[in-house]
């Protein structure tokens, strides 16, 4: 159960054992990066285009220690901010990485680093015509959610906070909405996710994975956390799959009370 | 001719894409590119003319989250 072979997740046909996608960025060396995805099983991870000078070779040699974790990647559009610019980020990704996986980001606003949930819907909708498979960085947004698949998106990938923040989850009211609205549809929690608490949160809510990148990069030892994430990510999806008993208000004894003493 | 490369301003003598990325010292580097923000495929860069006041983008993979 868990990250094993009888309990695979599917993005887009193309089957994962790994729940967890991890990012590449703000690693204190490449070889810590490599580490941190090794420890942390992940099977996808996170990729962008960036400007370098003539000469340069930071992104080829970035490339080569990609290509030798044999990980699958998923080219994001970070930073983009209009329509345009992510529709041509994501042409331009898809033939640098060779493959039509797409993390459509259009962002909103800098402060919060919020989509643009309009161009999002509309940037979306030209990708997958062009025979992308998109993956949109959206919010808990029901009836923006609807239009994403009404977009030909297959998968959802909503905020837990904003990016970077390591807030967890912010409306767990309206994660769970989601969750139950679209109960067919992979649902990645993308952005936010601070402690391996949070992700195990949104797992045990029947969330499908969970894509970070800070929290582990930051943190006081990469590599370890990256393990520890694994475990959450884990431990959350068994506990979804277990059933987890209702919350209640009031207090029920786990110690049977028939034959209690001094009755 | 003045082009404008990755935001910045260059004089440069290419006339199409295939020849400015030779000419910046891109060498065989795996690179995307683009025209006036319109993407452009490897296979069609010696066929894209470059025009005085062009804004040229040629990113390189990188990390992401």
């Amino acid at each position: 159960m868990g990250q094993t072979n009888d309990d695979p997740l599917t993005f887009y046909g193309e089957r994962l054992d790994s729940r967890l996608l991890v990012g590449t960025s703000m690693y204190d060396s490449p070889a810590i990066l490599a580490d941190s995805v090794r420890a942390s099983g992940a099977e996808v991870v996170t990729v962008s285009l960036r400007r370098e000078a003539g000469g340069a070779q930071a992104g080829q040699s970035f490339w080569s220690l990609i290509k030798n974790l044999g990980v699958r990647v998923l080219p994001n559009t970070a930073g983009c901010r209009t329509v345009k610019e992510a529709v041509t980020t994501a042409e331009m990704a898809r033939e640098v990485f060779e493959t039509p996986w797409i993390k459509l980001e259009v962002i909103g606003e800098d402060d919060t680093l919020q989509p643009d949930v309009f161009g999002l819907v509309e940037a979306a909708r030209i990708l997958n015509r062009e025979g992308f498979r998109v993956f949109p960085y959206t919010t808990e947004d029901l009836v923006v959610a609807e239009k994403l698949l009404g977009a030909g998106c297959e998968v959802l990938m909503p905020w837990g906070a904003p990016i970077g923040s390591g807030r967890g989850l912010n409306n767990p009211y309206g994660l769970r909405s989601l969750r139950a609205h679209f109960p067919g549809v992979p649902l990645v929690v993308d952005a936010g996710i601070g402690a391996p608490s949070h992700a195990a949160a949104a797992m045990e809510m029947g969330y499908d994975a969970i894509l970070l990148n800070t929290a582990i990069a930051k943190a006081g030892d990469a590599v370890a956390m990256a393990h520890a994430f694994k475990l959450a990510v884990t431990a959350g999806r068994e506990a979804f799959l277990a059933g987890p008993m209702e919350a209640r208000d009031m207090a029920s004894p786990s110690t049977p009370v028939f034959g209690r003493a001094f009755t | 001719m003045k082009v404008r490369v990755n935001g910045e301003t260059r004089e440069v003598r290419a006339t199409n894409l295939a020849a400015l990325i030779a000419e910046l010292d891109y060498g065989e580097a795996l690179v995307a590119t683009a025209r006036n923000q319109t993407f452009v495929r490897g296979k069609d860069r010696a066929q894209t003319q470059i025009a005085e006041g062009d804004e040229i983008e040629i990113l390189t993979p990188r990390q992401g989250g």
